[in-house]
């Protein structure tokens, strides 16, 4: 029996509830067919050219993201669960975002210390006293989970700035009701695709007063050359909206303006897909020529609606992170519905303690960190690492948080050698607009390919499944 | 539509009618160097001229060879307007107005872009040349279709076929202006095995020598062909039909904007001056002049359309 928790099978072989059809159409299929099927869903990947763009290289490199035919199941019952539990952190989210650029009210009830809002790089001074439409500051959030057990499912990380993903949730079920029609006549499962449509009619319900009749809504890119202008350019033409960049927009009679081939014409709202950095070289960065000149002075005087508001980063921070029981707490009223991995914060002299005494148990990430870098993963560190990372954490114990390594939950994949159990992760979308919170029945599933690997980053030899949420 | 969108489908537009008339140019090259060994070298110079490419190739190679000349035209990344460049511009263009074209015609122009790149991955060697020249002319055919079949009738379809028709009346221009020579009526051309060749190749690298046969039948002579290339509106690769529909085009945008700028009349003027003639006027007035003349005022009014529709900032 293994240590982790499979979701398709039970420890005595036996088919978990929610994947009893897959597991019979998979016995019943002919395993020459099924490698044919696949190697045809990454012919119609590269088709439609659902690539990415790897960096780095003299002529960039567009890459597919494995794709594997075997979804993942999660029953309705348990996605209740989960969807309360999302709501909730959102809707928490958004109250801090509120409050930290107002009147800071978590921070005088003493809640969250003051300097780790006001030291943090991800906080915004431009932002103090700006009210959004509607209050919504992250519009579109994916929020990072983790499972360990039956019951037990965590947040691993909340992404509140330009979560990125939602296409591959939509193709690989496009791909997978063209490939596998049969499966889903037996199945109920739920439907996915109308994130297009909600997504537009969320961000089209956060318009700024001066919009007049149907708000014009645009995607604003970094450029062909993005790691995920795919993706872009795949909302934007679902939304039936105007892919825009920086250099096609100009600020114009207090309005931000697209160049059109009629003249300029006034955008409402403008889903950015560009780090707040880059967004307005007047007010950050001098040096982008991404973003566009003077847009957060419209945005602060209420002539555009950026989605999502810049400033969001504050919310996602990993020292952050670690407040986040406490921040739903205090906004909700509400115990959380969804766990945080248990974190200590080494700034703590007790928690410090701990974590130098269970090195060798924990993981250890920097603050700001991202992608696996400065990391220590001590189940698997070296003696020697060890005791390097010892030191740096012991000379600046503020900088770190650790966290219990986790026993991720496996989903088979199909290997060459048939079934195999590899972990996985998962990005459920959620939506907020005045109108409410919409959260799409499923998600990306991302899959570690690599035998008894816990990282499940596409740019590590990760994968991702179709989700399938069914209706009980 | 933004107006970087209506430049992207323009330019994609072009690339596309570039990579097809060049494949065209080869096959032609090909076939009168298999013709007529002795001035093969020749052949590929202009060749390598109609394309626009000989300055740069001689900054490449010392010689013109026919194995350079072909690569060079090809598939060399240097060589902006080689076969390989432009499909890949085309391709970028498509990805950056993914937005405005179906389903259908970006997924051509991507499978497009992956087969010649998987074959011009190293030099085409003389026995698999056609097959490859064939495969160009296949994949556009197929981009084309796709376009005529499932785009609405919009600007956004207008600004595809104005590309189009601006970079064909250009190649077909080139084409005369390279080989105006072998046109013009001197007291010794009656029609001789080597004019016979001259004239065969320039309706062959129009693709125009079954529209000829059918319209003069088997008598090929150089006023006819002028004739059928410059001022036949029937003949989809003549200027006057190249014109009329750029003219077309930039009507149906006219009437959807409701304005109608600059380039409106300079298209009207453009066929007016060069197409509203008579060939042996042209002829008179000097063939040379008149499409280099022609070439200019294309060039001008191409510029223009970029400006009235906002392509760049």
């Amino acid at each position: 029996m293994s240590d982790y928790f499979d979701e398709m099978f039970n420890g005595d072989g036996s088919l978990r509830g929610p994947y009893e059809e897959i597991g019979r159409w998979f016995n019943a299929e002919d395993v020459s067919r099924l490698r044919a099927k696949q190697r045809e869903a990454e012919e119609v990947f590269r088709l439609t050219g659902i690539t990415f763009n790897v960096y780095g290289k003299a002529e960039a490199e567009e890459r597919l993201i494995p794709f594997d035919i075997v979804p993942r199941v999660i029953s309705g019952r348990e996605w209740q669960r989960l969807e309360r539990g999302i709501e909730q952190r959102v809707r928490a989210i958004n109250a801090f975002l509120h409050d930290i650029y107002h009147r800071q009210e978590i921070v005088r009830a003493g809640r969250v210390p003051a300097e780790m809002i006001a030291e943090n790089e991800a906080f915004l001074p431009q932002m103090l006293g700006v009210s959004p439409p509607g209050q919504i500051y992250t519009h579109i959030v994916g929020i990072d989970l983790v499972r360990t057990g039956p019951d037990e499912f965590y947040v691993l990380e909340d992404n509140a700035r330009t979560p990125s993903g939602v296409s591959y949730m939509l193709e690989n079920r496009e791909t997978m009701l063209k490939m596998f029609p049969e499966l889903f006549g037996a199945t109920n499962v739920r439907n996915v695709s109308d994130y297009p449509r909600n997504l537009r009619r969320s961000l089209a319900a956060c318009a700024p007063d001066c919009a007049e009749g149907e708000p014009t809504v645009a995607v604003l890119t970094p450029g062909i050359f993005n790691s995920a202008y795919y993706e872009h350019a795949f909302l934007a033409d679902q939304m039936a909206v105007e892919l825009v960049e920086g250099h096609d927009l100009r600020v114009h009679d207090g309005r931000v303006c697209m160049r059109t081939t009629r003249g300029y014409r006034p955008i409402d709202v403008l889903y950015r897909r560009v780090d707040d950095d880059f967004l307005d070289p007047l007010n950050f960065n001098p040096d982008s020529a991404l973003g566009v000149p003077g847009i957060l002075d419209v945005y602060r005087a209420g002539g555009i609606t950026i989605a999502n508001a810049p400033g969001t980063g504050i919310a996602d921070d990993k020292a952050i992170y670690s407040y986040m029981p406490e921040i739903v707490e205090f906004y909700t009223g509400e115990k959380p519905l969804l766990q945080n991995v248990p974190t200590w914060r080494c700034s703590d002299p007790e928690s410090l303690s701990f974590v130098l005494d269970n090195l060798s148990e924990l993981v250890v990430k920097e603050v700001h960190g991202s992608g696996g870098y400065g990391m220590l993963i001590g189940p698997t560190a070296s003696k020697k690492e060890i005791t390097a990372f010892r030191a740096k954490l012991k000379s600046r114990p503020a900088n770190y948080i650790a966290q219990p390594t986790l026993s991720l939950s496996t989903v088979p994949i199909f290997a060459r050698s048939g079934l195999a159990p590899r972990h996985v992760d998962l990005r459920p979308f959620v939506l907020a607009s005045p109108e409410g919170i919409k959260i799409t029945p499923g998600g990306l599933t991302r899959v570690a390919l690599k035998k008894g690997s816990l990282v499940v980053n596409s740019s590590q030899g990760g994968g991702t499944k179709d989700t399938w949420v069914l209706e009980d | 539509m933004l107006g970087k969108t209506a430049g992207g489908l323009f330019w994609m537009s072009r690339y596309l009618e570039r990579a097809e008339n060049t494949a065209r140019l080869l096959e032609t090259g090909q076939r009168m160097a298999l013709t007529r060994t002795k001035n093969s070298v020749e052949e590929w110079a202009s060749v390598l001229q109609t394309a626009g490419v000989l300055n740069e190739y001689l900054a490449k190679y010392d010689e013109v060879t026919k194995d350079n000349a072909v690569d060079w035209v090809l598939r060399d990344a240097d060589n902006a307007s080689s076969v390989k460049s432009v499909i890949k511009q085309a391709r970028d263009n498509a990805r950056l107005v993914r937005t405005a074209l179906t389903h259908d015609v970006w997924s051509a122009v991507n499978a497009t872009w992956m087969q010649i790149d998987a074959v011009m991955k190293r030099r085409v060697n003389e026995r698999d040349l056609p097959a490859v020249l064939e495969l160009i002319r296949h994949q556009a055919a197929l981009v084309r279709g796709a376009n005529l079949g499932t785009m609405l009738r919009n600007d956004i379809f207008d600004f595809t076929r104005i590309g189009t028709f601006v970079e064909r009346a250009d190649n077909t221009g080139r084409i005369l202006d390279v080989k105006y020579y072998v046109l013009l009526p001197t007291a010794f051309s009656v029609g001789s095995s080597l004019d016979n060749i001259q004239w065969e190749s320039i309706l062959r690298s129009v693709g125009a020598g079954g529209g000829y046969r059918l319209t003069y039948g088997q008598k090929t002579s150089p006023t006819d062909i002028a004739q059928f290339l410059i001022l036949d509106g029937r003949m989809p690769r003549s200027l006057h039909f190249c014109c009329r529909k750029i003219q077309e085009n930039l009507a149906y945008l006219m009437k959807d904007y409701g304005f109608a700028g600059p380039s409106i009349e300079a298209s009207n003027a453009l066929y007016e001056k060069y197409l509203n003639r008579q060939i042996s006027e042209i002829f008179e007035s000097g063939l040379h002049e008149y499409i280099q003349d022609f070439l200019n005022d294309l060039v001008g009014l191409s510029r223009q359309i970029e400006i009235d529709y906002r392509f760049y900032e």
